[in-house]
C-alpha cells in the first residue's frame, strides 16, 4: 500500500525552480533511495515533503491524505519526520533536550520513556553524554542524535538526508546497519536520500535516480546496482 | 558612604526596569531577529493601563497589596494582548520580507502606539498613584533604600528566576530555545514556529507591564512618551549585555542603572545620558557583541 506519494511536484527557491515534475511512491515497510547528483534536487524533495518548501505545482499524499497544504508541525504529526542533511543539532541543548523535542508532541509518557531507552540502546554513547551540549559532539555522534530524535517522535515515514556525510567508512556502514534495523524491527518506512549510491542501493528494496529535477530511472535496487548507466554515473564503475 | 550605598539602590531600581524591558527586546531579537521598535510602548500601555486599573478600582477601597496586584494584572493582561496583536498585524504578514521591512513597521508601530495614546488620554502627565506600600520597618533607612525601591528589586528578581524556570524546563520553553538556535529544525520536530513567535511577544510584553507599574509607582507620573526613552535605554541595556542573549539582557540592565544612577550622584543629571550611551559606545569597540552575546558572522 501507498504510504507517500508524489505526483508531478514542482518546487524551488525564489527564482529557481529546483523540481520539475517529480514522481514517486513509498511503500510501507519499504526501505526506498533517492540518488542524484549535487544540485539534483533530493534535499529539496524532501523538503517539500516536510512542508518547509512550498509546492507550485503537483500534490503529495501521506496515508492518502493530501499533505503539501498543511503547516509542517501537522505533518509531523501525521508520523512524518525528517533528519536533515547536516544533522541540525540544536546546540545549545543538551543531548538529552535534543531528544525530548524529538517527542515533542507526544504526550505518552511511557511510550516516550520506552524509546528513549532504546535510542539508548542503539547508540550508547548519546546514554554516556546525555548532560552535554549537542553543540559539543562529535560529527558521528551528532549523526546518531540527529536519527534518534527522529525516531523520538516514533514517525511512520523517516525521511534520511545524507546520514554518511562526513563520517567515516566504519561508522558509515554502523548507520546503515541501524536504519536496516529500524525498518525491519519497528516497521519505519524509510526514504533515504545518499550520495553514495551503491551504499544506499544495497540498503534499499527500490530506488529512484533524479537528475535536474526530475526522476529519470526507477528501478527495484539490484536493477539499479547492475544498470549500466547508473553503474557509470553514479557508482564509478 | 551613605550617600554611596543610596546611589548603589537607585542605580539597581532602574537598573531591575531596564532589565525587564531589554528581556522582551532580546527574547524577541532572539527568536525571529527583529528589533521590536515597539516593545517601549507596551511599557507605556502598560504603565496607562494600571493607572486606569488603578483608578477604578479605587472606587471599592480595596486594600492596597490587592489594588496593586489586581492593578498589574490588567496591566500585564492587556499589555499582553497589544503585544500578541502587533506581532500578529504588524510583523507576521512581513516574515519573508527583507529584515529592513518589519524593522520599518515596527517604528510605524512605536509612532502609532504614542499618538494613539496621545490622542486617546492626554499630551500631559498623569498623576500615578503609589501602588507600593510604605513599609514602617525601612524607615530608619529611608535614606539609603525606600519601600519601592525594595518591591522593585524583589519582584524583578521573582520575575527573573520565574523566567528561567519557564525557559529551562517547560515545553513552551523548551520549543522557544529550539526555535531560536535553528527554526528550520524547529519546524521539522513539530513545533509550531508562529505559536512560540506569539509567545514570545506575550511574555516579553507581559515583562515590560511590570516594569511600566513599578517604575510608574516609583515616579508617581506618567505620560505618553515614557515608552520612548525607557524603551531606547532598555534596548541600550539589551545591546550592551549581547542583544539576544537573556542573561545578557538582566547583566546589561544592571550595569546601564548603576552608571546611570552614579553619574547623576557624582557628576551631574544632565550627563546620565552621555554616561550611559559613552558607555555603550566603550563596549561596541571592544566587545562588538555585547558582553554575553557570542560573535556570529553574518549569514549570507
Amino acid at each position: 500500500m501507498a504510504l507517500l506519494e508524489l505526483h508531478e511536484v514542482s518546487a524551488g527557491y525564489g527564482n529557481i525552480q529546483v523540481l520539475h515534475g517529480v514522481t514517486l511512491q513509498v511503500d510501507e515497510g519499504e526501505i526506498i533511495t533517492l540518488i542524484g547528483a549535487n544540485g539534483a534536487g533530493k534535499s529539496t524533495t524532501l523538503m517539500a515533503i516536510s512542508g518547509i518548501v512550498p509546492l507550485r505545482r503537483g500534490s503529495i499524499l501521506f496515508k492518502g491524505r493530501p499533505i503539501h497544504t498543511l503547516p509542517p508541525e501537522q505533518i509531523v504529526r501525521l508520523g512524518l519526520c525528517q533528519v536533515p542533511e547536516g544533522r541540525h543539532i540544536f546546540p545549545g541543548l543538551t543531548v538529552r533536550e535534543n531528544l525530548d523535542l524529538g517527542g515533542f508532541l507526544r504526550r505518552d509518557r511511557q511510550g516516550i520513556r520506552k524509546d528513549l531507552d532504546f535510542v539508548f540502546s542503539l547508540f550508547p554513547v548519546l546514554h554516556e553524554r546525555r548532560h552535554q551540549l549537542g553543540g559539543n559532539l562529535s560529527g558521528g555522534e551528532q549523526q546518531m542524535l540527529a536519527i534518534s530524535r527522529a525516531l523520538m517522535a516514533k514517525p511512520d515515514l523517516l525521511l534520511l538526508d545524507e546520514p554518511s556525510m562526513g563520517l567515516a567508512p566504519m561508522l558509515t556502514r554502523q548507520i546503515f546497519a541501524i536504519i536496516r534495523r529500524i525498518n525491519r524491527e519497528h516497521n519505519t518506512t524509510i526514504l533515504l536520500v545518499e550520495q553514495k549510491a551503491s551504499l544506499s542501493l544495497k540498503a534499499a528494496n527500490r530506488g529512484y535516480v533524479l537528475e535536474n529535477g526530475r526522476i529519470v530511472i526507477a528501478d527495484q535496487a539490484d536493477a539499479l546496482l547492475a544498470n549500466v548507466d547508473v553503474q557509470r554515473v553514479y557508482l564509478g564503475i | 558612604m551613605d550617600y554611596f550605598i543610596e546611589l548603589f539602590f537607585s542605580g539597581l531600581t532602574r537598573g531591575s526596569i531596564y532589565a525587564l524591558i531589554a528581556l522582551g527586546y532580546t527574547m524577541v531579537y532572539g527568536i525571529i531577529g527583529l528589533i521590536n521598535f515597539a516593545h517601549g510602548e507596551i511599557y507605556m500601555i502598560g504603565a496607562f493601563t494600571a493607572l486606569a486599573a488603578a483608578t477604578i478600582l479605587s472606587f471599592f477601597s480595596l486594600p492596597l497589596p490587592a489594588l496593586l496586584f489586581l492593578s498589574l494584572a490588567a496591566a500585564v493582561i492587556w499589555a499582553s494582548a497589544y503585544g500578541y496583536t502587533i506581532e500578529k498585524l504588524a510583523y507576521r504578514p512581513l516574515r519573508h520580507a527583507p529584515r529592513l521591512s518589519p524593522l520599518i513597521s515596527a517604528i510605524g508601530m512605536s509612532i502609532f502606539l504614542q499618538n494613539y495614546v496621545l490622542l486617546a488620554q492626554t499630551p500631559d502627565f498623569l498623576p500615578f498613584p503609589a501602588l507600593i506600600p510604605e513599609f514602617a520597618f525601612l524607615a530608619p533607612y529611608a535614606g539609603v533604600i525606600g519601600s519601592s525601591d525594595l518591591v522593585i528589586l524583589l519582584t524583578t528578581a521573582v520575575i527573573m528566576a520565574l523566567l528561567s524556570l519557564f525557559i529551562k524546563f517547560t515545553r513552551t520553553g523548551k520549543a522557544m530555545r529550539a526555535t531560536a538556535q535553528d527554526r528550520t529544525m524547529a519546524m521539522l520536530v513539530g513545533i509550531s514556529v508562529n505559536r512560540v513567535i506569539s509567545a514570545t511577544f506575550v511574555v516579553g510584553s507581559a515583562l515590560a507591564a511590570v516594569g511600566g507599574l513599578l517604575i510608574a509607582s516609583h515616579i508617581g507620573q506618567i505620560n505618553c512618551f515614557i515608552g520612548f526613552i525607557a524603551g531606547i535605554k532598555a534596548f541600550t541595556a539589551a545591546v550592551l549585555g549581547g542583544i539576544g542573549s537573556i542573561p545578557g539582557a538582566v547583566l546589561g540592565g544592571f550595569i546601564l542603572g548603576l552608571t546611570e544612577s552614579f553619574a547623576t550622584g557624582y557628576v551631574s543629571s544632565d550627563y546620565e545620558d552621555v554616561f550611559a550611551f559613552s558607555l555603550l559606545v566603550l563596549i561596541l569597540i571592544f566587545r562588538p557583541a555585547g558582553l554575553l552575546g557570542k560573535a556570529a558572522p553574518e549569514k549570507v
